[in-house]
């Protein structure tokens, strides 16, 4: 570890800091629903989605390995301020969507980062066109919908099924199953994205000649981004939660089921297969589906397009911010530290504008009121359709009452 | 441009078979026992403890069923 320069040092740094955002991010995927149908207390669901990703991040180092995945052509040279800049894009991005509430996938903002800064640090040549669309943008539209339908068939068939039986009498048994499928979300996602920082981090070593090419993660790599992960779940993204688990429909215990059940597989399914893709697009389609799927659902389109909006967004996005920043990153010295200090006083001002209206575990359950304007939701806002009329009923503030 | 049609196609296929399934399973294992529930209060006839004891068999059967497809999930996270 005495070979770790100084500019690696702030590349693992900021390797963790995203780390910590993309399990803050992605904390909704698998509890949010589990929290709005009233089957795990909010903090019991964090803490217990935070113990499963740091397993999962135990489990297996496939992913870690193959993080460039191809779409970063590694031979045009990898330099760590490239991954430094890559890095500081997808935090930008992912506490913007957070402070907008929007779920937005966390790997998505982590390519789109790579991406940009590849591309303004060595040209259109480094990237991997084909691997671009084949990994990222396909699965990116086929995941949410294959979750989606599948939630829909499955909301509907076990409402057909039970639809003699008391929902009273039932809802202990689908918020059991819930329960479990939520698990095992939490557990691939700590597999997979965790993993993904152990990549970035071993490609930052790479570059830096710490470790050898094609060597698996160093164990201290592993403990501190499962670790990172875990608490960044734990803390918990409490606006993007309210927005999974009330914002875009009502759920119930059956819907929650079948939404977690179908997230669940098509993760493990297409993972299984080589496909990488966004456990948050996933798990955000079949809460749509679950909507649909049963009779007198509704679900808010027009929170669901600005999301959609969002994942449009999300590389592009990303990918710019860190193009700016690689671009000073290259700079040298002075333009590394020029980035680290602009992208802390940025996270900074997005706390700040966040603590105007805070979303805590106290009140994630209640309704998907109007959102008051900061500046930058506004600036959201202004890409963004804004929402039409949100519709709150008394029963979204009480889960008890949702669910009986 | 390589678009790999089949793997697409699979993975659409099993992850709608397994959640429908799935699903499907668990919601009759539900149903199973909460029947059991109903009927155990209304009448102590043997004829309802003999479909009692049947759709409480079936029901952990069905659990059983969805137990083994986590258990299969959790290998294929680790494998």
């Amino acid at each position: 570890m005495e070979h770790i320069t100084l500019l690696i040092g702030i590349v693992i740094i900021t390797a963790l800091v995203f780390d910590f955002t993309n399990g803050f991010h992605d904390t909704a995927n698998a509890m949010a629903t589990t929290i709005s149908t009233g089957a795990l207390k909010p903090k019991t669901a964090v803490a217990m989605s935070a113990v499963l990703n740091l397993v999962g991040a135990f489990l297996s180092v496939e992913v870690a390995k193959t993080i460039s995945g191809g779409i970063l052509d590694e031979s045009a040279g990898i330099k760590p301020e490239v991954i430094f800049a890559g890095l500081v894009g997808a935090i930008v991005w992912n506490l913007l969507t957070w402070l907008a509430g929007l779920p937005s996938s966390s790997s998505h903002a982590l390519f789109g980062g790579l991406i940009g800064a590849s591309v303004a640090s060595a040209g259109f040549g480094s990237i991997n066109g084909d691997a671009v669309v084949m990994k990222v943008l396909i699965p990116a539209v086929c995941a949410p919908l294959v979750a989606g339908v599948g939630a829909m068939l499955a909301t509907r068939l076990t409402y057909r099924i039970g639809r003699n039986t008391d929902p009273a009498a039932t809802a202990k048994g689908y918020r059991a199953g819930q329960i479990a499928s939520a698990g095992l979300v939490s557990l691939a996602h700590g597999t997979n994205d965790a993993q993904k920082t152990m990549g970035v981090i071993t490609l930052a070593l790479i570059a830096g000649n710490v470790v050898a090419p094609d060597s698996d993660p160093p164990l201290w790599v592993i403990v501190s981004a499962g670790m990172a992960i875990a608490l960044g779940t734990f803390i918990g993204g409490w606006r993007i939660i309210r927005t999974m688990g009330k914002g875009i429909t009502d759920i119930q215990p059956p819907q929650g089921f079948a939404a977690q059940t179908g997230a669940a597989t098509v993760i493990l399914a297409s993972s299984h297969l080589g496909f990488s893709l966004s456990t948050t697009q996933v798990c955000s389609g079949s809460v749509m589906g679950a909507g649909v799927g049963r009779k007198g659902g509704v679900v808010r389109w027009s929170t669901a397009g600005r999301m959609f909006a969002a994942w449009g967004l999300t590389l592009p996005a990303a990918g710019l911010v860190a193009a700016g920043a690689a671009l000073l990153a290259d700079q040298g010295d002075w333009g590394v530290t020029t980035v680290a200090v602009l992208a802390l006083a940025a996270c900074t001002a997005i706390w700040m504008a966040s603590r105007r209206k805070p979303v805590d575990h106290t009140n994630v359950n209640e309704g998907h009121d109007a959102e008051e304007p900061g500046v930058i939701t506004t600036a959201i806002a202004a890409v963004i359709p804004p929402p039409a009329g949100l519709t709150t009923t008394a029963a979204d503030t009480d889960p008890a009452k949702a669910s009986a | 441009m390589h678009i790999d049609w089949a793997a697409l196609g699979s993975v659409f296929g099993v992850s709608l078979a397994v959640t429908v399934g799935l699903v499907g399973l668990f919601t009759l294992g539900i149903v199973g026992l909460s029947k059991q529930g109903t009927a155990g209060g209304e009448a102590g006839t043997s004829a309802a403890g003999g479909t009692t004891a049947l759709a409480r068999t079936g029901a952990y059967l069905c659990f059983a069923l969805c137990a083994a497809a986590v258990a299969y999930g959790i290998y294929l996270i680790v494998a």
